[in-house]
């Protein structure tokens, strides 16, 4: 098990540096001078040559890559160009939202699929599986912004028991939750109906395995050999859907984020491509992928706890 | 004691079991013979009631004069497992690859209430010291285990509790002719010394004339013949037993010929895998699955390779059909070299048939696209009218018609896809033909028509085949010379009547004595 999680380890790093290459040079052929951009149409030569130089645009590539890496090591993300701020500070403020947006959403929509899955494979082909199926679909095909508005109409404006956006922060940690909770429930629905269709599917594969007739010879009701057997068996594919949901959800929750009102990550970084602040994207991009790198890696020690066969694995 | 009294099952309005009954007593084993398809399985659900759920059934089942198939679910699930435990073919996905094997044995306590969970270990620790099982630890995991050992494991989940009846299906038909004996004892001493009553399932004759007390015989869902073993078998009142029994050690009629120059030949083949990794960049010694194998195979010649699962039998036959590069040694056929890089036509001189006559075509391909598959493999590829003809008599030649070269593989058979995997085979004209367990996925009716098939091809074709199998009598019944293999390595080879009869090496004595056999009843004509 050790070696596994160590071999896992090598493999985050080793993505880690990868990705970082990959995003520092993407954004280096990204054409757009950031400092023509920020000074306007007009602006003379002399300026924008001035202001790269102060924003750390004028040194060699190499040497810019390794000043990011190491500044990002200690915490340093650099100056937005346009907010004037440090980047850590931008970010920090964003996922003080984002983090708990998307937990709280990856919950909600575990919570919902799980038993739903579960209740849809032990009764396959029968009205209820038919039923929890087509609702599913819907739930995929309904647009977020469009339930995230209609959340609003209902609990916000009609019964008035939410607010219909905004962030008060975490100074009123009941308030701020609250205002988390719409935006939540918008963001998990779709998340819960792939996941519970993802489980189904799984749940009925591994009904049909051979292990389960033994543990139905020994005794086990249907119900029983389902929870203790069929369960921890059919959980691979779902914990890869769930880590993939997280990834999407701390980023792509963008609409959801401008239909509530929400300063989160999506909305920063999609604020820093339209203004040109690489600086934002370059590092708002660097941290995401450590984000989704370490909830793969995550993923990974999971799975090696749910199926001892891949714990030899390195 | 346990007795089944005109029971009937229908799936879907068919019927698949008609007015099946026997009694089981305790202490005693029953034998249930029949081909696959026959009832045999569905006999021993409906006995634990675990049919489909579309499954219709009538008759009676009674435990203690009590109709098992009028009780309520619930009282079934305190039944199974308690007063009836069953084991079944497969065992390795028989087992919850999850759980810790000692949870596995011990979960049959814990779910009938009987044992607490320190208890329950205590039950599983010994009952798999019962099945043979001493030195495994309680937290190992099935894919740490062999299959027999695994099957020992779900032999004690069955016996944790001392089930008055143990059903056993077919539980030694994937196992190794050594393992299979082994397991069998173990069953053997469990109805004597346990008490309890076994219902064993199988397809083998030579399992069943070993075993059982009394033996039922069926077809097509219905009990033709029962009776005690002995008498059953020596009387063989039912035409279907007989025809079964033949079947079962069936020698086909073979011309003797002479035999031309070697076709094949391999020296000092050596096939080596890299070991498993010890550390992050080191790695083992590595795995020398074939070690040092030299074979000639003559024109017109039949050799025998046997060896049980991983003594590098697949190994040895991927290398010798040039899929994969050996390491040491050198292999030629019809007078070229043997590797990776060999050129088609030699491809198209060397064909193969493998064991399963379901995996081995692609479904949505048509038999005459399945059959002239290996055309391209010959320097110059038929025009098409040519191809359809090609495959016509291909198909004739393996008693197949024409005309099935429209149909899809779903639409045959067992038997008959074999047929079609040897037609494909011998589209190209080969002049070896490597046979891999090529006749052991079928039922005893079958093989032995495709074993005549075969006799008469070489007989008609002069082919030369290299007959790779895990089962004794049908080596016996095809080749002229064996080859015995055990841990890479051939250890003893010769004319195959001799090897047979007179066994020189200890491992080829310990193969022989542990398939059963059949009795030698004298035949009633």
């Amino acid at each position: 098990m050790l070696r596994y999680i160590l071999g896992r380890l090598l493999s985050l790093g080793l993505s880690l540096i990868v990705a970082s290459l990959v995003i520092f040079t993407v954004i280096e052929v990204i054409p757009g001078d950031p400092a023509a951009f920020m000074l306007g149409l007009n602006a003379d030569e002399a300026t924008v040559a001035a202001l790269r130089a102060d924003l750390g645009l004028d040194g060699s590539k190499a040497a810019r890559y390794v000043g990011w890496i190491s500044g990002m090591v200690q915490g340093d993300f650099g100056t937005s160009y346009t907010y004037r701020v440090p980047v850590a500070e931008l970010v920090s403020d964003r996922l003080w939202i984002s983090i708990p947006l998307a937990v709280l959403s990856l919950i909600l929509s575990t919570v919902l699929a799980f038993p739903i899955g579960i209740l849809s494979a032990a009764n396959r082909g029968r009205g209820l599986d038919y039923g929890i199926m087509g609702g599913t679909q819907l739930g995929i095909a309904i647009p977020n912004f469009w339930f995230g508005m209609l959340l609003v109409l209902v609990f916000a404006v009609t019964l008035q028991w939410f607010s219909a956006g905004g962030f008060p922060g975490w100074n009123t940690p009941l308030a701020a939750l609250k205002s988390l909770v719409l935006p939540s429930i918008a963001l998990a629905l779709p998340q819960a109906a792939i996941l519970a269709r993802v489980m189904r599917s799984a749940l009925i594969e591994t009904l049909a395995q051979d292990y389960m007739r033994t543990a139905r010879a020994k005794g086990l009701s249907r119900r029983q050999a389902l929870l203790r057997h069929a369960l921890r068996n059919a959980l691979i594919p779902v914990l890869t859907i769930i880590g993939l949901q997280f990834s999407f959800l701390l980023a792509g929750a963008i609409i959801i984020e401008n239909v509530f009102f929400l300063p989160g990550l999506g909305r920063l970084i999609f604020q820093g491509i339209t203004q040109r602040d690489l600086v934002v994207v370059e590092s708002v991009t660097m941290l995401l992928v450590f984000a989704v790198i370490l909830v793969t890696f995550l993923v990974d020690i999971a799975y090696a706890i749910a199926d001892p066969r891949l714990r030899r694995r390195a | 004691m346990i007795a089944v009294e005109n029971l009937s099952l229908a799936i879907h309005g068919e019927a698949i079991l008609r007015d099946v009954s026997f009694a089981m007593v305790p202490g005693r084993t029953f034998g249930l013979v029949g081909e696959s398809g026959s009832g045999k399985s569905m006999t021993a659900l409906a006995l634990m009631r675990l049919l489909p759920e579309s499954a219709r059934t009538s008759g009676a089942v009674t435990l203690d004069s009590i109709n098992l198939l009028d009780k309520p679910e619930a009282e079934m699930c305190a039944l199974r497992g308690n007063q009836l435990g069953m084991i079944f073919q497969e065992p390795m996905t028989a087992l919850n690859p999850v759980q810790t094997i000692g949870n596995q044995v011990a979960e049959t306590l814990r779910i009938h209430g009987i044992a607490t969970h320190a208890d329950a270990r205590d039950v599983a620790r010994a009952r798999l010291d019962r099945v043979g099982l001493p030195q495994i630890a309680l937290d190992r995991y099935p894919h740490e285990l062999s299959g027999g050992q695994r099957q020992r494991v779900c032999i004690a989940t069955a016996i944790a509790l001392r089930p008055r009846l143990l059903i056993a299906d077919e539980p030694t038909t994937a196992l190794d002719v050594t393992t299979q004996a082994q397991i069998l004892d173990l069953l053997r001493g469990l109805v004597e010394e346990e008490g309890m009553a076994l219902l064993l399932i199988t397809h083998d004759l030579a399992v069943v004339a070993d075993m059982a007390d009394h033996v039922a015989v069926m077809q097509a869902g219905e009990i033709v013949e029962q009776g005690p073993t002995p008498q059953v078998l020596s009387e063989q009142r039912h035409p279907y037993t007989r025809a079964l029994f033949e079947a079962s050690d069936h020698r086909p009629t073979r011309t003797p010929r002479p035999l031309g120059a070697p076709l094949l030949t391999a020296s000092d083949v050596d096939r080596h895998y890299p070991g498993p990794r010890t550390g992050l960049l080191r790695r083992g010694a590595p795995v020398k699955a074939v070690d040092g194998v030299s074979l000639t195979l003559k024109t017109g010649e039949s050799l025998g390779l046997v060896g049980e699962s991983g003594c590098g039998k697949s190994t040895l036959t991927r290398a010798l059909l040039g899929l994969d590069k050996v390491q040491g040694g050198e292999i030629a056929a019809l007078g070229n070299p043997v590797s990776p890089a060999m050129p088609n036509a030699l491809r198209a001189g060397i064909q193969v048939v493998f064991q399963d006559p379901y995996g081995s075509f692609n479904p949505r391909w048509r038999v005459d696209h399945l059959v002239a598959d290996p055309f391209p493999l010959l320097d110059e590829n038929p025009p098409r009218e040519d191809r359809r003809r090609k495959v016509g008599e291909a198909l004739l030649a393996v008693g197949l018609q024409p005309s099935d070269m429209d149909k899809y593989p779903h639409e045959f058979s067992g038997g008959q896809r074999q047929r079609i995997a040897i037609a494909r085979a011998l589209i190209t004209n080969p002049k070896i033909l490597v046979l891999d367990e090529a006749v052991s996925a079928l039922d005893v009716r079958v093989r032995a028509r495709i074993l005549d098939l075969l006799a008469d091809l070489q007989d008609r074709m002069g082919l030369s085949y290299l007959f790779i199998s895990h089962d004794l009598t049908v080596v016996r019944a095809i080749t002229d010379r064996v080859m015995v293999m055990q841990a890479g390595r051939i250890v003893e080879q010769g004319p195959t009547e001799q090897v047979f009869a007179a066994p020189g090496h200890e491992y080829t004595q310990a193969l022989l004595a542990a398939a059963p056999r059949l009795p030698g009843y004298a035949r009633p004509s």
